[in-house]
């Protein structure tokens, strides 16, 4: 739906569209106003995109893949790939789900609907440093997770969770941590969108006999498609870019491909490496992008 | 049978709710039981010897006020800059059918397939030949390009809100454009617009990559944690966590009534 479509309201024969306009302003006030955000974009999107993928092809001045030789022969090359999708197909599918789930909830909830929204969009506030930082006091050796098993007699010393010999546990305080921070957008996302599905239509399905799991699946996620396109977009580019997490709970333990971009950056000062990562998270995220925009078509007709 | 299904409905709900506020209560209680509650081991689950001594020694360190200001600084500039930009954009969809409009509305979309903080990366070696490098300033810009797309599409769809007709009939009763704009238009879009501009710090004090690849000395809040993160003590770690966490839950808290309506609106 274009804004031309929701903003013009119907109007009266006498004054013809865009007669009263026309008359106030001249036709290139609209370019005015876009024009310094259009501007900014192009000084801080379009231009370090390009200098990106530049200084990524680029050794000394001359065209040259060195630092995609680089990036590919470094040690952690491969681990922090994998370790990057891993979180992402883990993260993710628990999102929908948990999000899905709430939203459903909340159609039910009669009692403080409210509050119950609120704090269940808390975590939307919540950085993934500070994020990760809660978790650490959790997970940590003398945390309070491991406080909660000796209390209950699970175990009868301290454990570690996070070290680099539990890559395993690692893993899922991360994941953990992620789901239970950014669950909230996800939850909004689709909160809203369930906003727009006219009632009736559930309604008239009752009436039929339908049941609430097949109305869950005939009705309501179908119409949920755009929004729901629109939170896995979201939550995908930014599941890519996971970094602070990773680094409050596992320092160095859980190499990732922004964290590893962060170190060739700042540490080894090779900006070279540095942009080739960019590059490779850049088109990553792009293709995940193109893919929910497939899979996810909305045809125009199907559209609340 | 109904009764039991209500029970296990409301388990359900307060569960979801201790899954949210468990975790940020222990962050609490591990940051203010000081360096002693932080290694006693086992934990007790209540704040029984909690104190504010170890945020007071946390927040006396060399450095947390210094970074905490270029937070608040980044971050009040992203605001006024991602406003400043973004409104005027989204007055002109919303009101204007203007060729190329399609263009720019899928323009500001396609940013969202990027991982706009990544793009800080080649823009240190520009800041610093522009003089950009290490200050709030620089960080804020490339906050505001982050805040950008959401500032535009959210205005946007506040001022689809507001009628068209209010606007004509200001002109009708002799009002300039910009009198119109000013005089009816702003008062009723104050409120959304304040919501957005809430949004947009909340975007900039949380972001970590972009400001610690744009700062060395004069870090924020986030980059400095970060530096600190493999040496600092956990009590301290977690005091750092929890001076993250207050100010943006406050602001989320104060714009609650927007966040569904704007996502409503903004995601088409």
């Amino acid at each position: 739906v274009t804004s031309a479509a929701v903003s013009a309201p119907p109007r009266s024969a006498k004054a013809p569209r865009g007669g009263a306009r026309l008359a106030l302003g001249a036709p290139s006030l609209p370019y005015l106003l876009i024009a310094p955000s259009l501007l900014f974009l192009a000084a801080f999107f379009a231009v370090p995109l390009v200098q990106t993928i530049a200084l990524s092809v680029t050794d000394g001045g001359a065209l040259s893949l060195a630092s995609y030789r680089k990036m590919a022969g470094d040690l952690n090359f491969v681990l922090s790939v994998r370790n990057t999708f891993a979180l992402v197909l883990a993260v993710i599918p628990a999102q929908i789900v948990i999000a899905l789930g709430m939203a459903m909830m909340l159609q039910k909830v009669r009692i403080a609907r409210d509050i119950v929204l609120w704090i269940w969009t808390i975590p939307l506030a919540v950085s993934d440093l500070a994020a990760g930082l809660a978790w650490l006091a959790i997970l940590q050796d003398t945390g309070y997770l491991n406080s909660f098993l000796y209390a209950v007699g699970a175990i009868s010393e301290q454990h570690a969770w996070l070290s680099y010999e539990t890559q395993w546990t690692l893993f899922l305080g991360i994941a953990v941590a992620e789901i239970w921070r950014a669950t909230a957008i996800v939850l909004v996302i689709l909160v809203a969108g369930v906003q727009l599905i006219p009632k009736e239509y559930g309604e008239a399905a009752e009436v039929f006999g339908a049941s609430p799991w097949y109305r869950f699946r005939r009705i309501t996620l179908p119409l949920l498609k755009p929004s729901l396109q629109t939170a896995l977009i979201l939550r995908t580019v930014l599941a890519f870019e996971v970094f602070a997490v990773v680094y409050a709970l596992g320092g160095r333990n859980f190499p990732v491909i922004v964290g590893e971009a962060f170190v060739w950056q700042h540490e080894n000062q090779d900006y070279g490496v540095a942009a080739a990562y960019a590059v490779l998270v850049m088109a990553i995220s792009l293709a995940a992008t193109l893919l929910y925009l497939r899979v996810l078509r909305v045809p125009r007709e199907q559209q609340p | 049978m109904i009764a039991l299904r209500r029970m296990v409905f409301a388990t359900g709900v307060l569960a979801l709710c201790a899954w949210v506020l468990v975790p940020i209560y222990l962050i609490a209680i591990g940051a203010l039981g000081g360096r002693a509650a932080v290694y006693k081991w086992p934990k007790a689950f209540l704040p029984t010897d909690a104190s504010l001594s170890t945020l007071t020694t946390f927040l006396a360190v060399d450095g947390i006020w210094k970074s905490a200001i270029n937070s608040v600084i980044a971050a009040v500039l992203c605001m006024v800059l991602s406003i400043a930009l973004g409104a005027p954009a989204g007055y002109a969809l919303a009101r204007f059918n203007f060729r190329g409009q399609n263009a720019y509305r899928i323009l500001i979309l396609l940013t969202r397939a990027f991982p706009l903080a990544i793009l800080a990366l080649p823009l240190t070696v520009t800041f610093i030949r522009l003089g950009l490098y290490d200050r709030p300033l620089g960080v804020a810009l490339i906050h505001t390009a982050l805040a950008l797309p959401f500032s535009v599409l959210i205005s946007s769809s506040l001022f689809v809100g507001i009628p068209r007709e209010l606007e004509e009939a200001a002109w009708v009763f002799g009002c300039s454009r910009w009198e119109a704009f000013r005089r009816i238009v702003l008062p009723l879009a104050l409120p959304g617009i304040a919501a957005t501009a809430i949004f947009a710090f909340v975007i900039s004090w949380n972001d970590v990559f972009a400001a610690s690849v744009l700062t060395v000395r004069e870090r924020t809040l986030t980059a400095y944690l970060l530096t600190v993160l493999s040496e600092a003590p956990v009590h301290f770690r977690l005091a750092g966590g929890l001076l993250l966490i207050v100010p943006s839950v406050a602001f989320i808290f104060a714009v609650r009534r927007y966040l569904f309506a704007m996502w409503g609106i903004a995601n088409r």
